[in-house]
């Protein structure tokens, strides 16, 4: 789709990284060779720790202080790598420009966003601050945001994270450079923003000619923008081509297993005669803001009369972007924070029960964080992390029966109890997440509810983890409240899909039909910026 | 803006009362009293002292005559300045503290400031560790020993700076107590500057600075310093309070007619107003500080600026 | 599923907690280490210095007022003779031949009178001799030979104004001031973790009152409340630091405050909630471990602070009373005597900088240690 024989515009060649620690050296790129061409997309794949922002924050000489390069980076016939400061500015900033994964850290606090749209043209182009203003308002009305005239005013707090990142791309454009480098630009961004800020790239990239360096560990996304692709794994590039055929015909294992990592296949059909386990009728929860000492507090009404019900071994996903009320109705159904409405929970009512009554019934109630760094006490043991759940609920045990109780729980999540005397900060994460199901499964609970479970995870960890969760569903019996902003994981795990808004339900259903047939716009817009359509039909 | 100082104002003046009526009471219920001489004075004469002093009346109604008198700016007369009221006293000592102690503010603002800074562009090299080394021992070493090793080399033994006096704020007169003052709080400054300029210049938005080619004046200076010289504003406060205890001494060592020393001299002579007077106006003093530094942080923070 | 990893007797592997971590990031920071040992060092010597010093913190050597730090011993070998004649001058006998033997002195004596046996207390009275006889005395009891010993004494670091051994006045002034900044940072740890622990956990609208009321004690020039405390009910040992601890407890009821909100915003803690953990356990098991690391960063800092404060307060000459001492009170009676008396100031300067020092380097050590992401 490119004409071959253009020169490439930026040229990494042999490229090494290593960064000196107090426990010796880290090796984060070993000999990497990438180039991009004008007016091409060329994406950069791999999980976390594959090495591939490192190498473009090599390239852009923007290393941490204990980095050291070694290799080239040749842009019009010169080697910017290794370049003096001063040498290095007149490139980068002008001809190359690079947006950042933390829309909401990457601008300065403390300065409009006229003020720091300006800084790269009054620096680079000789602009006055007033032509630079001017040209500021241009560029954002360029990048689509609403009233320019005011925003430009703004600082970076009064804006959303879309809008961050969408000034973040006009102030990449304000020089016409010739190489744009997209560090992960969507990755903490919802996914209708996300497919928004990707369809402003493209139509961006179409309109002024740049090459695009896409670095990012979606095979979606790569699917739908790259021309080329860099496959990197451990600090190397594995495999590289064009992105059709790296798709349909991989060569090298490790991208085989990327691609089979989109989790796929659904859950085995229960009777769906089998008795309810849970059922929730108009849930309400709201929050009083700021309710200071004079200042009227003003209601946030995060869950907004949510109704379900849930039978024996079933699951529900329950999808939204950030700020749905999905976690919230969560945690209320559990009776953990305190809400309106009626839930009964194996026949018991327990609305209204306080936390002694309900002492007793959350053994068969648990609950799975989204995050494994954090919901794992730091300063204990994974086997005391396990077990403690024990010393509640069957307090007759004796120190070597719960250590027993431990051992069962991590081989029924594929851990070797071996480790169960290390500590959480020991594991990957991946391996947390397991020690965070074994800490629910060690208590044989009826109901899990499954908070974004996966989100922090890798792609590959990521299909594990949901296989471990059917295969334990299927074991034990196990009811799951499953909920997440990931489409592809909820269409696997799922029997039915609720889809919420600003705490409200916008559509429920069997998860085929939603899938398939979605009703509401919302639905549609949700699945299609998840890119499930594409990928899903060239699967078949 | 201005509601916001008028209301903070307002709001000051139940600690100010707070501060009154502790000191106040503290002093009273304490033993002795300030015409408990060596020698003491005939019943008479002690009868009238006390008159004039209303000491003869109940200690409730010594309060509020205190409370009313304080409420139009008068601190009564001083108990063992016989010849003098408070006011007076403070007249004469009041601006002397502030000269002393604004002037050494600004020495370790900006001593401390610049060193900070240089030691957080050369993290972990030489020049980083000799700064901190430094500014630790700046912190442990107290001024009551630096002030005489500096009067005896300085002043003593090399005859270049005077060796107390303050000769009516004179150049060569101010030296000496204003490095003494100054010391501690450079090195307090300088680890701070030091701490947060490191982690500004680690932030995201700093590296976005570097990324889009921005000359190193504007990444360290526009972008860096702004964010890091908001906690050396939050230290203000305490640095104020730091300065005002640290005169104390100063004042001591150095025979220098402040309100730091006539508070120890008014302490231990029992005059009760003159300890209440310094208390009062070290108190306003810490007050108003905090409130500077506040619209300070503001002006300097725009997310603050709008809550 | 059996528990196969306990029959086939397979040990577990051994996991290294936070505090190992901890524990071995602070041994390969250098000078944290030798801070420790000075630290250490100066403790023992304080403790055990005064029981074997030679000398009592309070003996008043009236012969030696002001002498300079020697590592020879005093008196020096030309004082003895001057100093030998202006005792028997006082005891009005005549000196007609000295000699000095070894470490003894032998004197012949005559005098107008008789000699009085009681001559020999004029020279046991001095510090510079003892065991003085009176041997061959003369038919008419108007000559003797007296003999005496030279009492050989060691002031390394001097003596003060009172001619006292500031070496081991120095290291009782370390008794007590080491005593008092750890009892008055016990006290305001005390206080700070139980008020801002309480704060932080009740959270709500008590949460709001309680810290209020640090907020407004923050900007009560506390010194000056000290002093006056200090000043009106007389310089006790206990109040001093009853006073001191009392002013310090507000940074550590904030800092406490601060890690158990945050703590308690922690996953860890609401899936332990989410378990039915109780409050005890909650607590127990949660909070209070991890809450502890910055409260002893916070308390190896405190202690200098406190220690200064005191020196500080004895400085001003407020601090604890003759004839005991602290490194504050000999410091403010060295720069007194600064010009003629260097040493006087120099050695505990030495002792509490040094002090300061330490526990400025291992309070920072443990910062570095137990947060590490600073480096």
């Amino acid at each position: 789709m490119t004409e071959t024989d253009t020169n490439p515009v930026l040229t990494i060649s042999g490229l090494t990284v290593d960064f000196d620690t107090p426990t010796g050296p880290v090796h984060a790129v070993r000999g990497v060779d990438i180039n991009v061409r004008a007016g091409e997309t060329v994406a950069i794949v791999g999980e976390s720790g594959s090495g591939k922002s490192q190498t473009m924050m090599a390239a852009m000489g923007l290393l941490a202080s204990n980095g050291r390069t070694s290799g080239e980076v040749t842009y019009q016939d010169r080697n910017i790598l290794g370049m003096s400061v001063r040498e290095l500015n007149q490139v980068r900033g002008k001809k190359i420009t690079m947006i950042f994964q933390e829309p909401m850290t990457s601008l300065d606090p403390l300065y409009t966003i006229g003020r720091q749209l300006a800084e790269p043209m009054v620096v680079h182009g000789g602009l006055s601050w007033k032509a630079a203003q001017a040209k500021a308002l241009e560029l954002l009305a360029l990048v689509n945001i609403p009233e320019p005239e005011r925003k430009i005013k703004a600082y970076p707090y009064e804006l959303s994270g879309g809008q961050r990142q969408r000034v973040m791309i006009a102030m990449a454009l304000a020089n016409d450079p010739d190489v744009l480098i997209a560090d992960e630009p969507t990755t903490a961004l919802d996914v209708t923003t996300q497919a928004q800020i990707l369809e402003l790239l493209a139509d961006l990239q179409k309109r002024l000619g740049m090459a695009v360096i896409f670095i990012t560990h979606d095979l979606g996304i790569v699917r739908k923008i790259a021309d080329r692709v860099y496959v990197m794994k451990d600090g190397e590039v594995v495999e590289t081509g064009e992105t059709r055929p790296i798709f349909e015909t991989p060569a090298h294992p490790y991208t085989r297993m990327l691609l089979d990592a989109e989790p796929t296949g659904s859950k085995a059909v229960v009777d769906p005669k089998a008795p309810i386990l849970l059922e929730a009728q108009k849930i309400q929860v709201a929050f009083a803001l700021d309710a200071g000492f004079l200042t009227p507090s003003h209601v946030l009404k995060a869950v907004d009369d949510v109704s379900f019900s849930l039978r024996r071994g079933q699951t529900l996903g329950i999808v939204g972007e950030s700020g749905s009320g999905k976690s919230t109705l969560g945690r209320a159904v559990l009776n953990l924070l305190p809400a309106s409405g009626r839930v009964v929970f194996n026949g018991e009512l327990i609305s209204g029960k306080n936390r002694a009554s309900m002492r007793a019934l959350r053994r068969n109630m648990q609950l799975v964080f989204q995050d494994p760094f954090g919901s794992l006490s730091p300063r204990l043991t994974v086997g005391q992390i396990i077990s403690e759940g024990l010393l509640v609920h069957e307090p007759s045990l004796s120190a070597r029966e719960r250590d027993e109780r431990a051992c069962q729980a991590l081989e029924e999540v594929a851990l070797d109890p071996v480790m169960r005397n290390r500590y959480p900060h020991e594991f990957s994460g991946g391996q947390r997440q397991r020690i965070a199901i074994a800490r629910t499964m060690v208590l044989k609970p009826d109901l899990v509810v499954l908070d974004e479970p996966t989100s922090a995870l890798d792609r590959t960890i990521q299909k594990q983890i949901v296989d471990l969760l059917r295969d334990l569903q299927t074991a034990h019996g196990l009811t799951y409240l499953f909920i997440s902003h990931d489409l592809a994981v909820v269409r696997a795990i799922a029997d039915t899909v609720m889809v919420m808004q600003r705490g409200k339900v916008v559509e429920a259903g069997q998860t085929e039909d939603i899938f398939e047939a979605p009703q509401s716009a919302y639905t549609r817009e949700l699945i299609g910026a998840a890119l499930l359509t594409q990928s899903h039909l060239a699967e078949g | 803006m201005h509601r916001y100082v008028l209301g903070r104002l307002l709001g000051a003046i139940p600690t100010l009362f707070l501060i009154v009526t502790i000191s106040f009471f503290l002093i009273r219920i304490a033993p002795g009293g300030p015409f408990d001489l060596e020698r003491p004075l005939e019943a008479k004469v002690m009868e009238n002292l006390n008159r004039i002093y209303h000491l003869d009346q109940p200690l409730w109604n010594q309060y509020l005559l205190y409370l009313k008198s304080i409420a139009a700016l008068d601190f009564g007369p001083s108990f063992y300045f016989r010849d003098f009221t408070i006011n007076e006293l403070f007249a004469q000592s009041l601006p002397i503290s502030i000269q002393l102690g604004l002037t050494a503010l600004c020495v370790a603002l900006f001593i401390g400031g610049v060193l900070g800074i240089i030691a957080a562009l050369r993290q972990n090299q030489a020049t980083d560790y000799t700064v901190m080394t430094a500014a630790t021992l700046g912190v442990t070493i107290p001024n009551f020993v630096i002030a005489p090793i500096l009067t005896l080399t300085l002043g003593v033994w090399l005859g270049w700076l005077p060796v107390g006096g303050w000769n009516g704020g004179a150049f060569l007169n101010v030296i000496l107590p204003v490095v003494t003052l100054a010391l501690p709080q450079v090195a307090v400054v300088a680890r701070l500057t030091r701490g947060s300029m490191i982690e500004a210049l680690r932030s995201n938005h700093v590296r976005t600075a570097r990324a889009y080619g921005l000359t190193n004046y504007m990444v360290i200076v526009v972008h860096a310093l702004r964010g890091a010289v908001l906690p050396v504003v939050s230290y203000l406060g305490p640095a104020a309070a730091a300065l005002l205890t640290g005169s104390v001494v100063v004042e001591t060592i150095f025979g220098i007619p402040g309100i730091g020393r006539y508070f120890v001299q008014g302490a231990l002579n029992r005059d009760y107003t003159l300890v209440m007077g310094t208390v009062v106006v070290v108190a306003c003093f810490v007050i108003l500080f905090n409130l500077i530094v506040d619209l300070l942080y503001a002006l300097l923070d725009p997310r603050v600026r709008y809550d | 599923m059996t528990p196969t990893s306990l029959e086939t007797g397979k040990t577990p592997a051994k996991g290294r907690s936070l505090w190992d971590d901890a524990r071995d990031r602070l041994l390969a920071n250098r000078a944290a280490v030798a801070s420790m040992i000075v630290l250490s060092a100066i403790t023992l010597i304080s403790i055990l210095g005064p029981m074997l010093s030679p000398h009592s913190f309070d003996k008043v050597y009236r012969g030696y007022v002001k002498v300079p730090a020697s590592l020879s011993a005093y008196p020096k070998p030309d004082e003895i003779e001057p100093a030998f004649r202006t005792l028997l001058k006082r005891a009005r006998v005549t000196i007609v031949d000295y000699a000095r033997e070894g470490d003894e002195v032998v004197v012949d004596i005559t005098s107008k009178r008789e000699i009085d046996p009681r001559t020999v207390r004029y020279v046991d009275r001095s510090d510079m001799f003892e065991n003085a006889v009176l041997e061959g005395f003369a038919a008419d009891k108007k000559s003797a030979v007296l003999r005496a010993d030279i009492n050989f004494v060691h002031f390394y670091f001097g003596t003060d104004a009172n001619g006292r051994d500031m070496m081991t006045r120095t290291f009782i002034a370390g008794r007590v001031s080491l005593t008092i900044g750890l009892l008055a940072t016990v006290v305001a740890i005390t206080i700070g973790v139980i008020y801002g622990a309480t704060s932080g956990y009740l959270g709500g609208r008590i949460d709001q009152m309680m810290m209020r009321v640090v907020d407004v004690l923050y900007s009560l020039p506390f010194i000056f409340f000290v002093i006056m405390l200090v000043v009106f009910f007389g310089r006790n040992f206990i109040l001093m630091f009853i006073a001191v601890g009392a002013v310090e407890w507000l940074d550590m009821a904030r800092i406490v405050r601060g890690q158990t909100l945050t703590i308690k915003r922690q996953e860890y803690v609401q899936a332990a909630e989410a378990m039915g953990v109780s409050d005890g356990g909650i607590l127990k098991r949660h909070i209070i471990p991890n809450t502890l690391g910055p409260v002893v960063v916070y308390m190896t800092l405190l202690v200098p602070k406190v220690i200064l404060l005191e020196s500080f307060l004895s400085f001003l000459g407020l601090g604890v009373q003759e004839p005991m001492t602290s490194w504050g009170v000999l410091i403010s009676e060295g720069a007194r005597n600064l010009q003629g008396a260097p040493w006087m100031l120099i050695f505990p300067s030495i002792f509490l900088t040094s002090t300061l020092f330490a526990l400025n380097f291992i309070g920072d050590g443990l910062r570095d240690a137990l947060d590490p992401k600073d480096r």
